[in-house]
Parts: structure tokens; sequence; C-alpha cells
């Protein structure tokens, strides 16, 4: 009881008077009514003013009370300045809100561990090796008989699990359940037979996979759906156990729902189905590195000393592997392959998954981080330079309260129970922001029809994290003024004040952060705005204007006349006017690359790529010939091929090229070259151009027989504005053919650019957006620092003016204050620009820090803001009247 | 405070108010709890009785306060 009723007291203070008052009285009266004398027993008493005193501190809890004072006091404080605690409050709002709403992305993206047991034990395999053209790249990927391997040379001390990335795959239900036959997409993963045993997971209904299941190629035609999956497509009905699916020939058996919080391991993709590694046709294949490998350390196996030991050891079964395989080296020198053979395995902890979404967007996040970080320090100076005004305009107040007898502490805490408030009511306010903002970023991450998705939980490490943020603020806010009115000297202060400049030197300080801050947001703003439109205006050498692109699949591969008769029928649909096929659109972030040789010669040390089109693509696409012919319907793959100029520099320098040929390899058919074309990007607007062939679509094999084709993408030219307008009609109409052809995805040329720059539209929008609340809080910042040095020097520019000081000097006198330590702020920020913009420099587009146009932009828009803060400051000092200072004082 | 006063032979004397203090003290303790009666007079009154705690403590503080007097009285008799 006693805690409690204490601090249960401290809230009804009054009452409790009351109540003691009454009791003491009671203790009198009663003693009078018992006959004795009244002054004298009052005199027995004693002070009923000191024993009351004395009852109410033991009762109350003092501390708790004097803080519900300065609460109400501060309250009344805020209130009295309706529209600057509004401001402040709005201001710190968005810094509040942004930080945590980037936290909770940056959160959950990269640092919150899988909701699986062991997630500490947890470390991904990657290689280090040397890639094409020289450059360094890392590989995360795997060939499943070298994972086996792997996986058997270290399961004393860790067991390993191959997982593969999500693929958006079409799929197929069968039964009654589904009740059609309708392709659709869901993301499947393959896992290795142990991934869900060694994560320690159960499962939601039925069973999860076991080793079992894995056992070799066919022997598990099983799929676990993920809870999300099991909830959104069957509305979790327990009778989906034992109904099937189909991916391509396969048809698989439903046997269990994976548990609510786990959707894979790969952060950014929500899993749909779970499938056994042995049921992927490339689980078998030597070649085909497609999955990751995972390493799961045994309990009790230390890593700081099991890991190096067991990476070379696994890096000497690879090199075994990679050494055995007869059919990877054709051709190669005996130094590519020696190249290629000199890997260095590299251990990365994985317990927070592992994505390529964290890879694009580690750096993003990293700048957005430290954007929201420097709005909230932009708004955290601002009010506390309100707040340093404020306590300046308090000073004799202070000195009053000192020389009564107010503890420093005292003072302190009144001034801290100020801020405290402020910065609660604005994190309601930044809580409400961060609920809303952060789904919001998320949803502009990837293309529209497949969107990133991760779990954003307001949970305790979000709590957390808010509940420091906000005792930062109120530290940064109140601590400085705090201190100041804390060290008031009363003598001096109720004299008239002392040192009239120790406030304004401290905000002016204040000011100088401030700028440096907002220039250093501002330059890396317009560092990404520009990267992001010279992306966007990059010119692209074809035309998105009105291409439909239908993306189709034969379950069974369908021979090129099959797939020609359809474009044939599409050509007949009203409301188009031209329609090519291609192997895969461009820009449609799909890349193979072929050896190219040149009559015989062993293939060149740089690749190519292609893509098989056929006649008519480049003109439905608008990309005109340089020189030569387009593909004729009889022209086949090998035999004809058209070249882009990059390709035609890179092996024929100085030639023309039509005429000549070459060879996808060594001991090839040959390509003649028809024609060349212009350079147009072909899977990534950022790539530089690389060196592409066009080979025909129809391909025929060694004995001139017809090769069919399991995918290819019908590329439409429509009259309509809209090309989607269409797509509905189109898909049926190759749908009511039956000839084994189904429309995969439906998209546009122009979505495909669009979805290129996706990161790049996102970053310029976050930077825009921080940078213009940046200058604006600078803006304000400046302006009230300017406002209060003219009130407080109000004296001194009316002697002045009285005196005969002109009014450039009155304006000299007043912005000289601030022009150097803006100019300062300037500097310092562009030295910390240029040192952050090294970090991001892989976010940039054909943009340096060291371009003029990117300083120039922010210096002019600081010195702007900086010029138009300046204003009504100087109008105030010009408008001074000296007669009425002199005389009033 | 006036029974006090009487039974110590007039050598203990304190203040009538610097019960209270002492009172809400033990209050706080746990040692007595208090309630407003109504009084046949019509005026409010509050009462005390010992809890439990409060007679387990008074028990304590009795036998530490015999002990500690009679090591005294021990101490002085010696003297």
């Amino acid at each position: 009881m006693s805690l409690w009723s204490r601090i249960s007291n401290a809230v009804r203070g009054e009452r409790l008077n009351r109540e003691i008052a009454e009791e003491l009285q009671s203790h009198i009266e009663e003693a009078i009514a018992s006959g004795r004398d009244p002054d004298e027993a009052r005199r027995a008493f004693g002070s009923i003013l000191r024993q009351r005193e004395a009852s109410h501190t033991i009762r109350v809890a003092g501390w708790l009370e004097s803080l519900l004072a300065d609460v109400s006091f501060g309250w009344r404080q805020l209130c009295r300045n309706k529209i600057t605690s509004a401001a402040a409050v709005l201001s710190l709002a968005i810094g509040i809100g942004s930080c945590v709403a980037a936290f909770r992305l940056i959160d959950a993206l990269l640092w919150r561990p899988l909701p699986i047991s062991g997630s500490s034990k947890l470390y991904v395999l990657s290689r280090q090796m040397t890639g094409l053209y020289g450059k360094p790249i890392e590989d995360g990927y795997w060939a499943t008989p070298n994972f086996k391997l792997m996986r058997d040379a270290v399961k004393d001390q860790a067991d390993l699990i191959a997982i593969s990335d999500a693929e958006r795959m079409d799929i197929t239900w069968s039964g009654d359940r589904a009740g059609n036959d309708d392709i659709e997409k869901a993301h499947v993963v393959y896992v290795s037979g142990n991934m869900f045993p060694l994560f320690g997971l159960e499962p939601a209904l039925g069973r999860l996979l076991i080793p079992a299941d894995d056992r070799g190629p066919g022997a598990g035609p099983y799929a676990v759906l993920s809870w999300d999956y099991w909830n959104h497509r069957f509305g979790r009905d327990p009778n989906v156990l034992g109904h099937s699916l189909h991916i391509g020939d396969q048809t698989l058996e439903i046997i269990g729902v994976a548990p609510s919080d786990f959707t894979g391991t790969e952060k950014g993709t929500v899993t749909d189905i779970f499938l056994p590694l042995s049921m992927n046709s490339m689980a078998t294949e030597d070649r085909a590195d497609w999955h990751r490998i995972f390493l799961m350390l045994k309990t009790g196996v230390n890593p700081a000393t099991a890991l190096e030991p067991m990476r070379q050891h696994l890096s000497a079964v690879n090199r075994a592997f990679g050494s055995a395989c007869s059919t990877c080296y054709r051709g190669d020198t005996k130094a590519d392959i020696e190249r290629f053979l000199n890997q260095k395995l590299v251990f990365h902890p994985a317990g927070a998954g592992i994505s390529e979404l964290q890879k694009d967007y580690r750096r993003l996040l990293g700048v957005l981080g430290l954007m929201v970080a420097l709005v909230l320090l932009i708004a955290c100076v601002n009010v506390a330079n309100m707040m340093t005004a404020q306590a300046a305009a308090r000073a004799q107040e202070m000195a009053l309260r000192i020389s009564i007898g107010a503890g420093r502490r005292r003072l302190v805490q009144l001034i801290l129970s100020q801020s405290a408030l402020l910065a609660l009511l604005a994190s309601v306010l930044g809580a409400i922001f961060a609920a809303w903002s952060a789904p919001f970023v998320l949803s502009l991450i990837n293309p529209r029809d497949n969107p990133a998705r991760l779990d954003l939980p307001a949970d305790w490490r979000v709590l957390l994290f808010g509940f420091g943020l906000i005792l930062l603020v109120v530290l940064l806010l109140g601590l400085l003024p705090a201190l100041r009115a804390s060290a008031v000297r009363p003598v001096a202060a109720l004299k008239g004040g002392e040192d009239p400049h120790s406030p304004r030197r401290l905000m002016r300080g204040a000011i100088a952060l401030q700028v440096a801050f907002c220039f250093l947001v501002l330059f890396l703003s317009s560092l990404f705005v520009a990267s992001f439109q010279r992306l966007e205006n990059r010119p692209l050498g074809f035309s998105t204007d009105r291409l439909l692109l239908l993306e189709a699949v034969a379950g069974q591969r369908q021979l090129p006349v099959v797939w020609n008769q359809t474009a044939e029928a599409l050509r007949a649909a009203p409301g188009v006017n031209s329609v090519a096929i291609s192997g895969w659109p461009l820009l449609g972030r799909i890349r193979i690359n072929s050896d190219v040789s040149i009559i015989g010669a062993p293939p060149s040390p740089t690749p190519a790529w292609f893509l098989n089109v056929s006649p008519g693509w480049l003109s439905t696409m608008k990309i005109p010939l340089v020189s030569g012919r387009d593909f004729r319907p009889e022209d086949t793959s090998p035999g004809a091929a058209i070249v882009n100029e990059t390709f035609a520099e890179t092996f024929f320098p100085g030639q023309d090229p039509i005429g000549h040929t070459f060879e996808r390899g060594a001991n090839q058919p040959i390509n003649k070259i028809l024609a060349v074309i212009p350079d147009v990007p072909y899977d990534d607007l950022r790539e530089p151009n690389r060196a592409v062939f066009y080979v025909p679509f129809d391909e025929i094999d060694g004995k001139s027989t017809p090769k069919a084709v399991d995918f290819a993408t019908f590329t439409i030219h429509t009259d309509a504005q809209d090309p989607l307008a269409l797509a509905g009609s189109l898909r049926q109409l190759i749908a009511q053919r039956h000839n084994g052809l189904r429309v995969s995805n439906i998209t546009t040329q122009l979505d495909l650019v669009r979805d290129q720059t996706i990161r790049e539209r996102l970053l310029a929008m976050l930077a825009g957006f921080f940078a213009v609340v940046a200058l604006f809080l600078a803006g304000i910042g400046l302006y009230a620092v300017l406002n209060y040095s003219v009130l407080q020097r109000r004296r001194e520019i009316g002697i002045r003016m009285a005196i005969g000081s002109t009014r450039t000097s009155i304006v000299h006198l007043v912005t000289l204050d601030v022009l150097p330590i803006v100019a300062l702020g300037g500097c310092a920020g562009g030295a910390l620009g240029f040192g952050a913009a090294r970090y991001v420099a892989s976010l940039f587009y054909q943009v340096k820090a060291t371009d003029t146009d990117m300083i120039a932009l922010p210096t002019g828009a600081i010195l702007l803001t900086a010029l138009i803060a300046t204003l009504p400051a100087v109008l105030r000092a010009l408008r001074t009247d000296p007669t009425e200072i002199l005389r009033n004082g | 405070m006036a029974a006090i006063a009487d039974t110590s032979g007039e050598v203990l004397r304190a203040e009538e108010g610097s019960l209270y203090p002492a009172l809400y003290r033990m209050e706080e303790a746990g040692w007595i709890r208090a309630e407003w009666i109504k009084k046949d007079t019509g005026r409010r009154a509050r009462i005390y009785e010992l809890t439990a705690a409060g007679k387990k403590q008074l028990g304590a503080e009795e036998s530490r306060w015999q002990s500690v007097s009679l090591a005294i009285n021990r101490v002085l008799r010696e003297a």
C-alpha cells in the first residue's frame, strides 16, 4: 500500500491537505469538548501548520508531486506560445516518425532474426572469385551435387542446408478445390529435406518436409504451403491436405502448412510453396548453380575456432568438385580454368535471412537512415533554440527561484519536463506517421505485380527504439537550456541581466550545425534526384509506346511453327497493329550470355549476350537498322544473326561486319551477320552497352529439324493508347486456340522500363521530401534566431540609429551576424557530403559528387533560404524607432 | 499524549500534534490502519488500530528496548 498510496496521494495533493487539516482540527476540538481550556489545548498541540507540513511530506511521494507541478507548469508554458509549440511538436513528430519508420524498415529487412531456433548459429556460404572482365565477384549459388559432397564433409560439426531463392512459377491446382485449370503465379522455394527439422519448425497443419522426402529425383512429390499462402489462397481450409498442384509436368501433393511466422529465409519475399530440393530437375546437374547453401553449427561448436577449419575443408571439397567436372570447361584455356577454380569460400552470418533485396537496398536504407537522423537533429536544434530563447527570457524567473531556495536539480527538472512534454506529444504524432509511412515506403519497393513483402510488427524492438529515441530527444532538447538556466547567477540576473550575448553564441553555434546538416541532406538528395533523372531520360533506342508484352509458356514444348501461327492469329485481332516474338523482352531482367568465336578461333575472353527474335521484331520495337536487312521467315538459327554496334566494334573492329560470320563457341555452326543495329539497353538500364547479337526465333538442330520452344514473349503494338486494354481479349484468343500455349504474364514495355528505375525513383522521392523538410526547418531556425537577436539588440540598434548609423550599416550589423555562420556550416556540410557520397557512390548514375551543379544546387538553395529567413529580421531592425527606444529603454 | 505525560510522571513530554506525523509514518509502514468514523457528536474522526504486522513490530521493538535498557542498566550498575 505504501508506495502506491504515496503516489496516489501526490495526485490528489489538495484533498490530502484538507484531510490532514480536518484530522488535526478534530483532535483539538475533541480536546476542547472534553473540557480542556481551548488555549491550553492549542498550545499543547503545537503549530498546526508545521505538523501539517510534516504529515504531508510523509504521506506523499515528494518527487512525484514536484514532477507533477513541473509538468503542469511546462504545459502552461507550451500553451502560452501555441504557434511555436505546435511548430516544434510538428517538426519533432516528422523527425521522430521518420526515424522510427526507417528503423522499422531497416530492422525488418536487415537485422531482425528469422523466427527459427538457432538463428545465431546460421551462416550462408558464398565464394569470392574473378568474374567476367576480371572483376571480383561474390557468388552465393551452388550446384546440388557439390552441396551433397560438402554436406557430408562437415557433417560432424555442422549441418548444411540448401534453399533456393523464391521463384515466381506458373502453377495450376487440380481437383474440386480450384475448380478450373487457370494458371496462377506462386513463389516456389526448393529446400533440402533437413531444413524444417533443423530450423525447429512445427507444422501449423499436417506435416513438414523431412529428409526422407528429399532422397532422390522424384522421390518426394510433396509440397508444404506457407501459412500466409494457406491463409490468403485457401482461407485456412484444413481440407487442403491431400490436394495436388501442378508445376510444368510435375504433380505435387500438399502434406502440410508451415508455422505462421516463418515466411522463408529470403527477406522481402513471402514464400508460398516449399518443395523438396530433389523435385527440381536441376538438382542432378553438376553445372547448375541454383540454390544457396546455409550452414547451421551443431550445438556446442564454437564458431570462433570451428569456422575456419571448416571453411578450408569445404574449399578443398569444392575445388575437387570443380576440377572433376569434365563438361564444364570445353574449349577453355588452362588459365581460364585455373581462374575459375581459384575460389575463396566465405561464411556470412545469416541469422537475419539473406536476399537480393537486402543487397540492393542496404545502401539505400543506410542513406535513408542518415537523412532521417539528420532531419531529426535539425528539428531538435530548432526546438532547443526555441527553448534557449525562452529560457533566456525567463532568466529573471530562474534567478528568483534560485534566490528563494530552489535547488538546481529542481530547475533542471523543470526544463526537462517541458522538453519531455514536447517529445511525448511529438512521439504520439510521430508514431502515427511511422505506422503509415513504413508500409507505404515498402509498397514502393519492387514492381507492382510482385511487391516486396516484409513483416513490420510494432513489437518490443520498435518500442525500445522509440523510447530510446524519445529519451535522446528529451536530452538534446532540454539539457543545454536546463544547464544554462540552472547556472544563472541570481545576483547578476536580478540586477538586469548578465552577459546578453551568451545565449546568442549558443544559438549561433546551433545554426552552424543546422546549416551543415541541411547542406548534407540537400547535397545527397540532389545527387539522387539527378541520378534518377538521368537514368529516366537515358535514350532507349527503342519505343515503349503502345507495346503490350504477353509472356507465354508451353507446358509441353511447342515447335516454332505453332508460335508463329499464334502470332499470325494475334495479328488478325482487331486493334492490333503488329506482332512479333522474342525469346524474352528487353529489360525483362533476363540475360543469357554466349561464347563468341570467330572462324574457329577459341572463344573470346569477353562473351556476348543474345536474344531470339522473329522477323518484324525490330520494326515493332521501332529499332532502326544501321545497315543490312531484317530477318526473313526462312532465316534460322544457327545460320543468320544481327548484331549491335558494340558487338561489331568488339569483334570486328574497323570492319563492316555484314557478311562476316561467327560461331557460338568452338566447333559450333556458323552464323552470318545480316545487319547492324544501334545499341539498345539489354537487361539493365544502368549497365553500359553490352555486345549483343540477335538470332532468328526459329531454331534448328544439327539435322535441320526445328527445335521446340517452351517459353517466349509476344510483342504486340496496339492501335489504342493503353495497350493493356487489349490484354484480356488477346489472352482469351491464345487460350481458345488450345495449341498448348498459355499466357503466364502480361505487362507492357513501358512498365518494364519503369521497373528498372524503382530504386532510384524511391530514393529520389524520399531524398527530395527530406531535403524540403530540412530546408524548411533550417529556414525557420535561422529566422527565429535572427529575430531573437534583433529583439535582444533593439536598444543597441536604436542608439546606433540615433547617433547617425546608416540603414546599410544596420543591415550589415544584422546580417554579418549570421552570414559567416551559414558559410561555416555550409562548408562543414560539404565536407561531410563528400565523405557520405563516397559511401553511396554505387547508388549514383552518371553523376559525381564533384559535379559543379551538384554543389551549386544545395549552395543556392541554402543561400536563398538564408536570404528569405533574414528578411523579416532585417526589416524589423530597420523599423526600429530610435526615439521610442531612447524614451522607454 | 496526556496519558504519556501522566504515566511517565511528566518526564516524557511532547507536543500533542507531533503524534500525527508519527501515526502517518506507522501507517505508511503498514503497522497500523486507519479509518474515518462518524462520532455521535456528528464530527468525523479518524481511528487507528494495530495491524498484524504492527503487533509483530511492537513485540520486536519491545523486546529490543528491553534488551537495550537492560544492557544500559547493567553497564550503569557496573560503573
